[in-house]
């Protein structure tokens, strides 16, 4: 058995072998990227409108505590209850005082990245409360008891064979013989299960994709329609969402919404976008009673005076890992964390609670896809080695004696020159006239996986002056 | 929590000049890019709609006049064997059509109940942008009728068509005579549709199976008069 260093290692191992989750690899984030490929090229603005969000954000962020309460105002005016949490626990903490308050028994949740960042689901659940996730791939995961393994396409992982299962296994209640073999049977089937819960449910929680100071509303966005029943049936809604999340004015949230779909799916819009202000009015005859809107810091503000504040630019679109060589290889569960991908390498280590000293920043082959598909110009890879440079100066004092050593020797050309000669001598005695070496002693992790090139006599740089002076210029 | 931001920013809770900067921008904002396809004029931008409609799979009903809607609702749900049950709202606009003219149509006003199979709203604006509706939710339009019922009907008028999402905003504001907007503002662009399964997309996730435009063209016609 080889030993991995990292649960990353071990977990990147074992995805490589799950034969599943590479087909799925092979199709999706693929087909995704594809598609925004498609997106853009129809929009002939999408450069200009990238470089116009980067400053929306960037100006937003410096002034962030002035939008916020902006946004606080107006939504109060709109008759929103704001809540300001500053940890995962004062979140969940409040969403909970909230059900209660409301004697809500079931629950039902659209999609929420920041809810899986701070463990709403297990703390409602552990209140005895029935929370239900309502995407249909969120949904998937949580009768899977699974983590999401990417942000907008959660369940990318599964066939359509692992799900007609599990619904046999989970749908207790319809006739065992049913026909599950197409998307389309599945599809309906869930859409009965979850509409029953859609209007049984006393208390809907969803994410925000954006929160507009301007207004006091939240936008959310999905292809199904669950965040709009989640919003619009029980007697209280919840919209839980992170500070960086809000924009100055609804005109700068239309830039934002015109990159988000096409970075994600490649769609021009979703199906649905939806700007919710407040609670039913007193003329409506449905929506909420109560609106809440949460909002969590868990450690964002800790970023902004930094050089990793652009991290916050963030819409999670998710390009990033559509197009990461290293997220195409391993899926997003091996990343072991809520974000996976480059963005997650990026912001995971930023979140309070998780122990990420910069390892994930290390699976990247910074070869900067992620960031030349980036709506926002978010600079991923310098954001990357930023954490690296972090994780260098708490690193062990072998591996930074190492890098100081191999730091010295190639800040001496003289020197370099001499061990590289002495190295590649040594290698091609021991190769024999073989071509490669399929072992080597003190490369074993090189080897372990593919054979060591055996040089063949002489450094690059002999060669090349030894060329030069062949063909003189 | 603010006063965290404000540190990690090094400023000063009292500081009025980044208030005043804000103001300031608020008051002459840098008017962010608006795609040209969001600036297309008459009557490309109406065949733009189209063409986006269709590209969602939505249907589009033309009529020439209100009156015909009645009879264009009731043609489409026959030819789709749905029942002959409609649910509106309150909207003038809709209460006004001749639904006596379809007697086997029954029609009866409120939000969606949970048995809902058809809803009709009326559109605020229709964006060519990308094909878009713009719903209003309120008494006249309750947002259940959206979501909640198989299929969804949507009249909206040619007049209504805009070019972008900012000029259906000054629509909507000009029509509830506010700039504040309604308690949800819903931009719907095809039927309810998922990913989730293996990567292929299905219509009729949690929303509507079905979404049908009834594009009334009289108005535009009225406008071309001089």
């Amino acid at each position: 058995m080889t030993r991995a260093a990292s649960p990353l290692e071990a977990n990147a191992a074992a995805a490589l072998a799950d034969r599943r989750l590479q087909r799925a690899l092979a199709e999706v984030p693929g087909g995704f990227a594809a598609a925004r490929e498609r997106a853009k090229a129809a929009l002939p603005e999408f450069e200009a409108l990238r470089r116009a969000a980067r400053d929306i954000k960037d100006h937003t962020l410096a002034n962030l505590d002035l939008y916020l309460e902006e946004f606080e105002d107006n939504a109060t005016a709109a008759r929103t209850k704001v809540h300001w949490a500053p940890t995962a626990a004062a979140a969940s903490d409040i969403i909970l005082a909230i059900c209660r308050e409301s004697a809500a028994r079931l629950i039902t949740k659209s999609k929420s990245m920041v809810s899986e960042e701070i463990g709403l689901g297990a703390r409602l659940q552990a209140a005895a409360l029935e929370v239900i996730e309502t995407d249909l791939g969120d949904y998937l995961l949580q009768i899977r008891a699974e983590a999401p393994s990417h942000i907008i396409a959660p369940a990318i992982h599964l066939g359509a064979a692992d799900i007609a299962a599990d619904f046999r296994r989970h749908h207790r209640q319809l006739p065992p013989e049913r026909d599950l073999a197409s998307p389309e049977a599945l599809v309906s089937e869930a859409r009965g299960v979850l509409r029953e819960k859609f209007l049984a449910a006393d208390v809907g929680i969803t994410g925000a994709n954006f929160l507009v100071a301007a207004t006091g509303s939240a936008i959310i966005v999905t292809n199904e329609g669950n965040a709009d029943l989640t919003l619009s049936l029980p007697k209280v809604h919840i919209v839980l969402a992170s500070i960086e999340k809000v924009v100055p004015t609804l005109e700068e949230a239309f830039v934002l919404l015109r990159l988000l779909a096409r970075s994600a799916t490649g769609q021009e819009i979703t199906a649905y976008t939806t700007f919710v202000t407040g609670p039913r009015r007193p003329q409506d005859h449905d929506g909420p009673e109560a609106c809440h809107v949460v909002l969590l810091d868990n450690g964002r503000s800790d970023l902004l005076g930094t050089n990793l504040r652009e991290v916050l630019r963030c819409i999670r679109c998710g390009a990033c890992m559509n197009v990461c060589p290293v997220y195409g290889a391993i899926g997003g569960h091996a990343y072991g964390s809520v974000y996976p991908g480059p963005i997650g390498a990026v912001l995971t280590p930023a979140l309070p609670g998780t122990h990420d000293g910069g390892e994930l920043a290390g699976a990247s082959t910074f070869c900067g896809r992620c960031e030349s598909v980036c709506p926002i110009e978010i600079p991923l890879v310098a954001l990357m080695r930023r954490w690296r440079e972090r994780a260098f100066a708490s690193g062990s004092w072998r591996q930074r004696g190492m890098l100081r050593a191999w730091a010295l020797l190639a800040a001496h050309p003289r020197a370099y020159h001499l061990m590289a000669r002495l190295a590649v001598a040594t290698l091609h005695l021991l190769a024999r006239g073989r071509g490669a070496f399929s072992r080597l002693p003190f490369a074993d992790r090189w080897t372990r996986t593919r054979d060591f090139p055996a040089p063949q006599g002489h450094t690059f740089q002999r060669l090349w002056a030894r060329q030069q002076r062949k063909q003189p210029p | 929590m603010l006063a965290k931001i404000r540190a990690a920013l090094r400023a000063g809770p009292t500081d009025e000049s980044r208030r005043r900067a804000l103001e300031a921008r608020r008051a002459a904002p840098v008017r962010p890019p608006v795609p040209a396809r969001a600036r297309v004029p008459e009557p490309e931008r109406l065949a733009q709609f189209k063409a986006c409609l269709a590209a969602q799979g939505t249907d589009v009903l033309p009529v020439a006049q209100p009156s015909q809607i009645p009879g264009a609702v009731a043609d489409y749900l026959r030819a789709h064997a749905l029942p002959l049950r409609l649910r509106r709202g309150a909207d003038p606009d809709l209460a006004a059509l001749p639904w006596q003219d379809e007697p086997a149509l029954v029609v009866t006003e409120g939000p969606a109940r949970a048995d809902e199979s058809v809803g009709l709203s009326r559109a605020v604006a229709g964006v060519a942008e990308t094909g878009t509706l713009v719903l209003a939710s309120g008494p006249h339009n309750p947002v259940t009728l959206a979501f909640v019922p198989d299929t969804h009907i949507v009249v909206v008028r040619c007049e209504a068509i805009v070019g972008g999402y900012e000029e259906a905003c000054e629509r909507l504001a000009a029509e509830l005579g506010s700039p504040a907007l309604p308690r949800t503002l819903n931009l719907i662009s095809g039927a309810s549709r998922t990913g989730d399964i293996a990567g292929r997309i299905v219509k009729g996730a949690h929303g509507p199976r079905r979404l049908a435009v009834i594009l009334v063209e009289e108005c535009r016609d009225q406008r071309l008069v001089p």
